[in-house]
């Protein structure tokens, strides 16, 4: 009973320190878990690859490494799709694996406390929910919490080679 | 300080001596071994056991010691070596093996295969030494014989262990028992070392007195441990010329005998090589010194009284003297050694990268100079060349680093080789070619497995049984090579067999049963190549060594992975040779950049043969939208990068393109591009470190000006090229084209 209460409050505190990185997507503000952030950088100088989906606009050179480069707003199915001075590629870290999402704009970085985390609803077919850990309120602003380790993992997301996936 | 840091150390050294004493133990031909070899399967077990003993692995202390005595009846002639002999020594160094990766995991070693191969070493001992001693001079001998269970003995003898080091006195402990005062003096160590150093001592044992000055600084000791177990204690901070280890002078009876003894083996060594015998001559003069009583005086009653391990104390004792003779007589290797060093992969890998940016901003550099006024600065041009040419060299040397003899990859098929003939009853005599023929690590690693494969199959399906070799008139003894050459920048590595040969009637009727499109007109081979497809195998083929065909893809796959091929020639009943084409290195490759609409790719210049400027005359129309090229007497298939990889604003008119004729898995054909830049060597950079293999593509690399640049892989370009067609062709009826896209993801993607 003792430790139950212990765990509950030590998840509270690990909760209440999680610091997300907030990004828009068209109208929609999404935020990722600041951990995973890299670095953030301009959307320059990608060379296409060929058989990929719409979403992987190719790959880069980040200081000697091929990393390779997913269009957000290709994959949630925004209407408008531009690239321009504002257009920014946030590059995270998913597992061992470096990759950069292209998103319209970086506004801030926020810091959520548990009971502003709400669960994610069960959501349409674009979003799979698997792919939420949750909703984040903050006054009137909505901010959509992506498992950016999930998303990118993903099958759909085509990033990662599974087993039996050979081309 | 903690002795746990030096785990790492002595387990990399443990696995380089069993692997010496394997290559030993192969080499040794058993009617006629050679003193040298025995030695230094003596020296590999005789300093695992001192290692172990000192950081407490005790099993393993225990079997090294049992091998250690039986490997030093050998090398004295008192047991006659026999092929099954070797066996069991080889075995033995197998379970030493698995011990020894048994601590590396922080386990347990596996009891049971412990005892058994005590058992077989004692058993061994008692029916090979036993017999050949009864006569003989050596009264210890039955002793050792007579052994029932030397494990439990010590045990019973040694004193409480209070330190690792006093179970590695499985030997010594009963004649030491009381303690043996020994003076460890220190000689130019640094006053911070020096108090490590007696802090040491102090747990082996009760330090009685410290004298002298800084520069030597004796420590007299009382302890059950051997001098050389301390020594090695001691080596970890100290060099070994800090240290000297003698006996106290109330034990001097017996010193100055086996001082004068080692005195004048060394005096013929060259003054260099003292370092090295300073710690080695003191340690026998230790060791034999309680030890000697044991076999001489006592010799009776220690045999009638059965104490196993006064014999094998006896047997160490006389081991003891002649290992640092041994030791010294092969001085060169350590020396040799000591010009070395141990260098993490990862921190080599980290250099060539780091080298490659350094190239990559050097051209960066290079191209912007270039468009400079030539006259405007000559000491900038001239620094620029000077550049240029030293981060080349640079990038050469570092290069060379990664490079490893296939010795490294060979050196493991003889026991393989021996094995698995012994097991199937064949014959089998293994011959290496070109093992200095070197090759980077990383593809040294890789090639094993399916090489490894490749010789299982030879030797199982390749290579008959004797008298089918001798009724179809060839010698019984098969013959099996391994050959690596270098041929332009690629290594050939070639597995030879003289067996059976590939049967191609049972080839095609497996391949026809298992649905494969397959006609007796075709080529020997394409037939050879249809092993390779995944789970060919023809079932009257298939044993618990292999099934030729089981894991011929994999063989196939991996090979392609590194960027080879593998060839097979192959003659029924004359054999089979299985030719591996690999690349030198996977990091650097030459290069020739082409240009498709706005973009730039590499050709691997090896695939490249020649380049020409088709005209509509050398051009046929075949069936649908294929086209092929009449250059000189041959028709070759012609693929458009712009089709194959969805270029945008390529040039679609063939006459305006430039057809670079390439070669890939012993396919050619033209590949249609819009321009040639120009050869450049690239730093080959991973796809799939963060992304995921892409059709056609086998790398990527970055261009001087920062850009990626994606390098083509010639021979699964073509097969893109025709599955395209091919799915082109299929939705021709439908209502849309489904252009792009691999087959898991364009739903998704559209």
């Amino acid at each position: 009973m003792n430790q139950h209460t212990d765990l509950a409050a030590q998840a509270a505190t690990d909760l209440s320190h999680r610091e997300f990185l907030v990004f828009s997507l068209g109208d929609e503000e999404y935020a990722i878990d600041i951990l995973k952030v890299q670095e953030i950088r301009g959307y320059e100088n990608v060379t296409r690859i060929a058989n990929a989906p719409a979403f992987i606009k190719g790959v880069t050179n980040l200081r000697g490494v091929i990393v390779p480069i997913v269009d957000l707003r290709i994959k949630f199915r925004l209407e408008r799709v531009e690239y321009g001075g504002q257009t920014v590629v946030i590059v995270v870290n998913v597992g061992t694996r470096v990759v950069g999402i292209v998103v319209d704009a970086v506004s801030d970085v926020m810091t959520l406390a548990p009971e502003q985390i709400k669960p994610a609803p069960e959501f349409g077919v674009t979003l799979s929910s698997d792919y939420l850990s949750g909703l984040g309120s903050l006054e009137d602003r909505m901010l959509v919490l992506v498992d950016i380790d999930k998303l990118l993992t993903s099958d759909e997301m085509a990033l990662v080679e599974h087993a039996g996936d050979s081309a | 300080m903690d002795i746990t840091d030096f785990y790492d150390t002595f387990f990399e050294e443990a696995e380089e001596l069993l692997a010496d004493m394997e290559r030993h133990l192969l080499e040794l031909d058993p009617a006629a071994p050679d003193t040298e070899q025995l030695n230094a399967i003596f020296r590999a077990a005789h300093s695992i056991k001192g290692g172990a003993g000192t950081f407490g692995f005790e099993i393993l202390q225990r079997t090294t010691h049992l091998f250690e005595n039986l490997l030093d009846h050998t090398r004295r002639g008192e047991l006659r070596l026999r092929p099954d002999i070797v066996d069991t020594f080889l075995e033995t160094k197998d379970m030493l093996n698995d011990q020894l990766d048994a601590y590396r995991n922080e386990q347990a070693p596996d009891q049971e295969a412990y005892e058994r191969i005590c058992q077989t070493l004692k058993t061994l001992a008692l029916e090979e030494i036993g017999q050949a001693l009864d006569g003989g001079a050596e009264p210890a001998a039955p002793a050792a014989a007579a052994a029932a269970d030397p494990a439990p003995a010590p045990a019973a003898t040694a004193p409480p262990a209070d330190s690792p080091a006093d179970q590695a006195a499985t030997s010594e402990a009963p004649a030491q028992d009381d303690g043996t005062a020994l003076v460890v003096a220190l000689i130019g160590v640094a006053d911070k070392d020096r108090e490590l150093l007696v802090e040491e001592l102090a747990q082996l044992g009760e330090v009685l007195e410290r004298r002298g000055d800084a520069q030597r600084h004796e420590v007299v000791l009382s302890t059950s441990v051997s001098a050389e177990d301390i020594e090695a204690v001691m080596c970890f901070i100290a060099e070994a010329d800090q240290v000297e280890i003698r006996p106290c002078q109330s034990v001097a009876g017996t010193a100055p005998v086996t001082g004068t003894d080692s005195a004048p083996e060394s005096a013929g060594d060259s003054a260099g090589d003292s370092a090295e015998k300073a710690p080695d001559a003191p340690a026998p003069a230790a060791e034999p010194a309680p030890a000697a009583p044991g076999s001489d005086a006592g010799s009776a009653a220690a045999a009638t009284a059965a104490v196993t391990t006064a014999a094998a104390a006896a047997t160490t004792a006389d081991a003891g003297s002649p290992p640092p003779r041994q030791q010294r007589k092969a001085s060169t290797k350590p020396v040799k050694e000591a010009s070395s060093i141990r260098v993490s992969v990862d921190k080599v890998d980290q250099i060539i990268n780091l080298v490659g940016e350094l190239i990559i901003t050097q051209s960066m550099l290079d191209q912007t100079v270039s468009e400079l006024d030539a006259a405007a600065d000559p000491r900038l041009l001239n620094g620029m060349s000077l550049l240029q040419r030293n981060a080349r060299d640079l990038q050469e040397a570092v290069m060379s680093v990664r490079m490893v003899p296939m010795d490294y990859v060979f050196s493991r098929y003889p026991r393989l080789v021996r094995d698995l003939a012994s097991k199937l009853d064949k014959d089998v005599e293994l011959t290496t070619e070109g093992e200095s023929t070197e090759l980077d690590k990383s593809l040294t690693e890789r090639i094993i497995d399916p090489l490894t494969h490749l010789v299982r199959n030879s030797l199982d399906h390749g290579i008959e049984s004797p008298e089918a070799r001798l009724a179809a008139g060839k010698p019984a003894t098969g013959r099996l090579t391994l050959s690596a050459q270098h041929q332009g920048g690629n290594i050939l590595i070639e597995v030879i067999d003289d067996g059976a040969g590939l049967d191609r009637e049972r080839i095609l009727a497996k391949a026809r049963e298992s649905g494969l499109n397959v006609s007796d007109a075709m080529s020997d081979d394409e037939v050879w190549q249809l092993i390779f497809a995944p789970g060919f195998s023809t079932a009257a083929q298939v044993s618990d060594v292999s099934g030729r065909g089981v894991g011929m893809d994999v063989v196939k796959r991996n090979i392609q992975a590194m960027g080879g091929h593998v060839e097979i020639l192959s003659r029924q009943g004359q054999g089979t040779t299985t030719r591996i084409v690999l690349p030198l290195t996977l990091a650097i490759l030459d290069g020739m950049s082409i240009r498709v609409g706005e973009e730039t790719f590499i050709l691997p210049l090896s695939a490249v043969l020649e380049s020409l400027q088709p005209s509509r005359d050398n051009l046929y129309a075949m069936a649908g939208d294929d086209q092929v090229l009449q250059v000189r007497d041959e028709y070759l298939p012609v693929v458009a990068v712009h089709s194959a990889l969805d270029v945008a604003n390529a040039r679609t008119e063939i006459t305006e393109t430039i057809a670079v004729i390439v070669q890939g898995e012993g396919r050619r054909y033209a590949l249609l591009v819009d321009d040639l830049i120009g050869q450049q060597q690239v730093v080959v950079k991973n796809l799939e470190t963060n992304y995921r293999r892409v059709p056609g593509v086998s790398a990527a690399t970055i261009l001087g000006d920062g850009s990626v640049a994606l390098i083509l892989d010639i021979a699964d370009l073509h097969r893109l090229d025709r599955e395209k067609k091919q799915r082109r062709h299929h939705d021709t009826r439908g209502a849309h084209l489904l252009p792009e896209s691999q087959p898991l993801t364009e739903d998704l993607s559209a």
